[in-house]
């Protein structure tokens, strides 16, 4: 593919660009999970995730099924979304009250 | 419509009930501040009625608000089984030291264990991809809370962060993983998924994916292995009470939606006259699972002998059951699904009365090592004798019930020519017995160390310990209503 040939595709965006917006989100997000030792960063990884999920879900809506169901299932994740963090939330403060730190590596009490 | 959506909702009673159970005991908690019995016997008598609607559904099979939930007799057994753990558990919850020092915030317990068991129930009967993601998340969501639940301990605090993070990021992968599933077939109930896959080509590749990011969904709920590491941290630090609820009611519901997914949609249609169903052609999923399950059992076992926390052990041997469970699922057939439901109705009794033995310790010495259980058989023979049922069950060795749950799936890998795993079935529970021996020998063999005294239970605790005993030793020689009572759950609701 030529670059004029490459910005042409660009321009007239279908259903890859999405699928390959949201793999790119999954794997940025798999790749924080992984490489971040703050939990609020590894919890900022799974938001990533499940936003990656969403994007599918309208596209597909959008461009494949035709139908609304995808985009009311992307609604319920984005609520679902909100309560898990609201939930994350609350136990990594309750875990900085009790060990003082917020980083994954250093809580680890429970060990074979 | 208006008169469809009541009619589907008489046929959800048990969920009406357990969804006011929580509203009532929040504010029950809000009047009678002081009063943590009151709202105990309220989050009971909530469960107890919910579990009594369920047995009016028994033989109904239908599919209520459009496709999105279906009563049949699968969903029936495991919301039965679901409601007596959940009874077990708050019967539990009143005699456990850890749960009655902060009954200031009895509400919030109850209420989430009222929750909890809300979100198992419409685990059992979802049929559609998105009912199975909101309930797997009403369940998960309730279950971190209440992992972190006396949260001043740090032990508990440190497994609710590992329980939220591995469960939010398995629960991302499997919601990927269905949007992949939404794209490949453009529907979110199961039976469009299964007409779209049967008759229409879609690409191995992606199926293959999609399927492998909705295994580490279901993976996590069960606590299979690769997927399994929050368990032993998890099962550690929670209060006992859960991490009993967790490694029995959890795991079935998990189980129960599992095979919804993989039977209604992977398969060709319905199951052939003999009982046994086909994979999708072309795609053997089963196969994946057979690898799953040998490394479920193996390593579970194989771990659970270097452990010296009772719970943490208990947590690795809930994770070699979950292994062998899974061997039933593998073979595809009626009769191996029969058996994984006969061995959850065992796995109920067992495991809770293990978990029941370790709080009651627990309360009395403050310690949950294998090292503070020296002695333990002189120091408390009732404890001490029905540590050795609950054991040898677990071991599934007759004449305890342990030994019919094992028998049932191993004739039913037999009779699906799955010789070599049965194989390895029969050494990882060789293995199991080693490190349920090691608890027993200590219990007997050794002498205990500083305090020597008798240990004395209340009547009621007694009671609880008996009613899970007596069923552990019955079921071993008394099974036949069991097995048929597994017979004809099998049944799941399909489209014609």
């Amino acid at each position: 593919m030529s670059p004029a040939e490459f910005l042409q595709w660009l321009k007239t965006p279908g259903l890859n660009h999405f699928l390959i917006l949201s793999a790119l989100l999954f794997s940025l997000g798999i790749y924080a999970i992984l490489s971040r030792r703050n939990a609020i960063m590894v919890l900022m990884g799974i938001e990533l995730i499940l936003n990656a999920a969403n994007i599918n879900f309208i596209a597909f809506s959008r461009y494949s099924t035709g139908t609304l169901d995808g985009q009311i299932v992307a609604i319920f994740v984005i609520i679902l979304a909100a309560a898990e963090v609201a939930i994350a939330l609350a136990i990594v403060l309750n875990i900085y009250q009790t060990f003082n730190t917020v980083n994954v590596d250093e809580i680890n009490q429970l060990k074979d | 419509m208006g008169r469809q959506v009541l009619e589907n909702l008489s046929n959800f009673w048990p969920e009406t009930v357990l969804t006011i159970t929580v509203c009532v005991a929040i504010v029950a908690n809000l009047i009678f501040r002081k009063n943590a019995k009151l709202i105990s016997y309220i989050s009971l008598a909530g469960v107890l009625t919910a579990g009594f609607l369920v047995t009016r559904q028994i033989g109904m099979s239908q599919s209520v608000f459009s496709g999105m939930a279906a009563v049949d007799p699968f969903a029936v057994f495991f919301k039965l089984l679901i409601a007596t753990t959940s009874v077990v558990i708050i019967l539990f919850s009143m005699y456990s030291a850890e749960v009655q020092a902060t009954f200031k915030r009895a509400g919030e317990y109850y209420s989430l264990l009222a929750a909890l068991t809300l979100g198992m129930f419409l685990m059992a009967g979802a049929t559609n991809l998105l009912m199975m993601v909101l309930a797997m998340e009403l369940t998960s969501l309730s279950s971190y809370i209440l992992a972190g639940y006396t949260k001043e301990a740090p032990d508990s605090s440190e497994a609710s962060l590992k329980y939220i993070i591995y469960g939010a990021l398995s629960s991302g992968l499997m919601l990927y993983g269905i949007s992949i599933i939404f794209g490949l077939t453009g529907a979110t109930d199961v039976y469009g998924v299964n007409r779209a896959l049967v008759s229409g080509q879609t690409s191995y590749i992606a199926l293959l994916v999609a399927s492998i990011l909705i295994i580490a969904g279901f993976g996590y709920k069960i606590s299979a292995v690769p997927f399994h590491f929050w368990t032993p941290d998890v099962y550690e630090g929670a209060p006992v009470t859960i991490t009993a609820f967790l490694s029995v009611a959890s795991k079935a519901a998990g189980f129960a939606m599992m095979i919804r997914f993989f039977f209604m949609t992977l398969t060709v249609g319905a199951p052939l006259s003999d009982g046994t169903w086909l994979a999708l052609q072309g795609f053997e999923w089963n196969k994946i699972l057979a690898i799953l399950s040998v490394l479920t059992m193996t390593l579970g076992n194989l771990v659970a002998v270097w452990q010296n926390n009772l719970k943490r052990l208990l947590a690795y041997s809930s994770i070699a059951h979950a292994g062998y469970m899974l061997m039933g699922v593998v073979v595809l057939s009626d009769k191996g699904l029969a058996a994984v439901l006969i061995y959850f109705v065992v796995y109920l009794f067992m495991n809770l009365g293990a978990f029941y033995v370790v709080m009651l310790v627990a309360n009395k010495t403050g310690s949950e090592d294998i090292d503070s259980y020296k002695g333990m058989g002189y120091r408390s023979p009732l404890i001490g004798v029905a540590m050795v049922i609950f054991f040898i069950s677990l071991t599934g060795l007759p004449p305890t019930a342990g030994f019919i749950g094992k028998l049932f799936l191993f004739v039913a890998l037999l009779d699906a020519k799955w010789i070599w795993l049965a194989v390895v079935g029969a050494i990882n529970s060789v293995v199991s017995l080693y490190y349920y021996v090691r608890v027993l020998r200590n219990m007997f063999l050794r002498d205990p160390e500083g305090d020597a005294g008798l240990i004395r239970f209340s009547p009621g605790q007694v009671i609880i310990l008996l009613v899970l005993l007596i069923p552990t030793l019955l079921f071993g020689i008394y099974y036949a209503p069991i097995v048929e009572f597994a017979n004809a759950s099998v049944l799941m609701f399909r489209i014609q």
